[in-house]
């Protein structure tokens, strides 16, 4: 069923990190419900940390990177089946 | 006996500081790199190179015992370990002195108590130097952020105990902001110090950022270089430094240089190192921390005293007097630096990692370069964004702001987005042109503009 997937890509090459710290538990999990206002993953270039959030609400349909994969800019990171 | 063999663990324009200070007094260098930096500069310049592991830094530039091994197996007499990373890791500094290789810098205990900030506070007030309240230990969760907090008053700032450089820093205005920041600023810290402990403090309003510079050898001898002015900050980074400072005069520089050296003393602390003090409006100075490492801004200080921070670093750490009085110590015409970053001004400073096509770099008189960039060079996402540093020197302030504002024209790197440009509108800003500026200025100049 489902509309368009929506995907998150990262806005800057760097590491992919699942949790807002190292250690922590993963901020989303395949499955789960998202807004427009949770932090799904967070981003770290050059020792600044960006967190990404979802343009729409929705599933995470499939989280497509490993925990600190380097990734380019504008990979894509996270699919999210939209409400 | 100055050393035969130094390891410098570091990379990036650092790197390539400390490996011609090694040069000019004729130290072999000894480089240290991760699988990311292979082509570096700081690699090409030393005498020999050892690579330390993968680009993560926690795998090769904080990784101790890689570069111990690599101190051991190069046969070095003394680590230099730059700034950031393992410069002010007290652990690291023991495990240097466990293995008979000297640290330049002061010893682990200095390192450690300097960054034990209890102990810290009480030797300080009861010196009677002011300093600002805070936290006198380590906070280890968000409800003793905010206990902490609400005796202090808001607003405070959170600030990591393994480092500097506006990492692991977060403000926070009541109570809920204080719960979120406590986990970015700890994240945060973990990654660039491999610590993740924070400090807390009040957060004091439209302060300068003014600290002293001081140098002391193993023999009790200590003199101060003067001030630099470092409020030209963004996300509590400096970005801007002079020195002298236009709010300092000959009587507030001798205050201020001698509770530096009282701070040094009490620390008993050796070789470079800096005291940083917030200023209001009224001069009223308070004690903020001590950088226990040589820092990113000293050239401005090696400009206007003619002294040579690095080789003096390098000098006092083989055990040599030092050979300078403060009677010697004259800020002669004025310095000031622009720290070159790979982000984008046009995009919120959004990092700009990505391989340069060309560089042209500025010269002419009064105008130096402290960088590890070259045409071709590739810019990764593993380090922080400082691609180099442009100071300039010249007679007076007004003359300075003309020469960077004609260096940075000058100076045109292709292939990532940097800061040159926003830098020149900065010198072009009226307020900063007559030395009004506190560290709230860039957050204003920002405001102002929309």
């Amino acid at each position: 069923m489902g509309e368009k997937t929506y995907t998150i890509t990262s806005p800057v090459m760097g590491t992919f990190y699942r949790s807002s710290a190292p250690g922590e538990k993963s901020l989303v999990e395949e499955g789960q419900a998202v807004t427009t206002s949770d932090i799904v993953c967070m981003i770290e270039s050059m020792k600044i940390f960006t967190e990404l959030r979802s343009e729409q609400s929705g599933i995470v349909k499939k989280i497509l990177v490993e925990n600190e994969d380097p990734v380019m800019k504008n990979q894509a990171l996270i699919e999210i089946e939209p409400n | 006996m100055l050393f035969k063999t130094i390891l410098i663990a570091n990379r990036g324009e650092i790197a390539v500081r400390v490996i011609r200070a090694c040069k000019e007094m004729g130290i072999k260098s000894i480089a240290v790199f991760s699988d990311a930096d292979k082509d570096s500069l700081h690699v090409r310049y030393a005498d020999d190179a050892i690579n330390i592991g993968p680009a993560l830094s926690r795998k090769s530039y904080l990784n101790m015992d890689r570069i111990i091994a690599a101190a051991k197996e190069s046969k070095a007499d003394a680590i230099h370990p730059g700034y950031g990373f393992l410069s002010e890791n007290s652990e690291f500094a023991q495990a240097c002195s466990d293995n008979h290789i000297t640290f330049i810098g002061p010893s682990a205990q200095t390192i450690a108590r300097a960054g034990n900030k209890s102990a810290a506070r009480q030797t300080l007030t009861e010196l009677g130097i002011p300093i600002i309240p805070g936290s006198d230990d380590i906070i280890s969760s968000p409800d003793m952020a905010c206990d902490v907090a609400d005796s202090v008053g808001y607003p405070v700032i959170l600030k990591a105990a393994g480092g500097g450089g506006g990492r692991g820093m977060r403000i926070a205005n009541n109570r809920e902001e204080l719960v979120t920041a406590f986990s970015t600023a700890s994240g945060e810290a973990r990654i660039a110090f491999g610590n993740p402990d924070l400090y807390l403090e009040k957060y004091i309003e439209n302060p300068r950022h003014i600290e002293i510079q001081i140098l002391g050898d193993n023999f009790g001898n200590y003199i101060h270089l003067g001030e630099r002015e470092c409020s030209i900050q963004m996300r509590y980074q400096k970005l801007i430094e002079e020195s002298p400072s236009s709010f300092v005069d000959e009587s507030f520089r001798a205050r201020l240089g001698e509770t530096a050296l009282t701070i040094a003393k009490a620390f008993k602390y050796t070789n470079a190192g800096t005291m940083e003090f917030l200023v209001d409006k009224h001069k009223n100075f308070y004690f903020m921390e001590v950088n226990a490492r040589v820092q990113v801004e000293h050239p401005v200080t090696e400009l206007v005293t003619g002294v040579d921070i690095v080789q003096q670093q390098i000098l006092m750490a083989a055990g040599e007097k030092l050979g300078i009085k403060q009677t010697d110590i004259r800020l002669s015409g004025w310095s000031m630096e622009c720290r070159i970053n790979a982000s984008d001004p046009e995009d919120n400073f959004m990092p700009s990692p990505g391989q340069i096509e060309s560089v042209i770099f500025p010269g002419g008189p009064g105008v130096r370069i402290d960088t590890h960039i070259y045409d071709k060079y590739m810019v990764t996402p593993f380090y922080d964004s400082l691609i180099g540093k442009l100071i300039v020197w010249a007679k007076d302030r007004p003359s300075a702001i003309m020469r960077m504002k004609r260096a940075l024209a000058e100076f045109e790197i292709t292939g990532i987005e940097t800061t040159i440009k926003f830098y020149g509108k900065v010198f072009e800003n009226d307020l900063f042109q007559k030395g009004e500026i506190d560290t709230h200025f860039l957050e204003n100049m920002g405001k102002s503009k929309s």
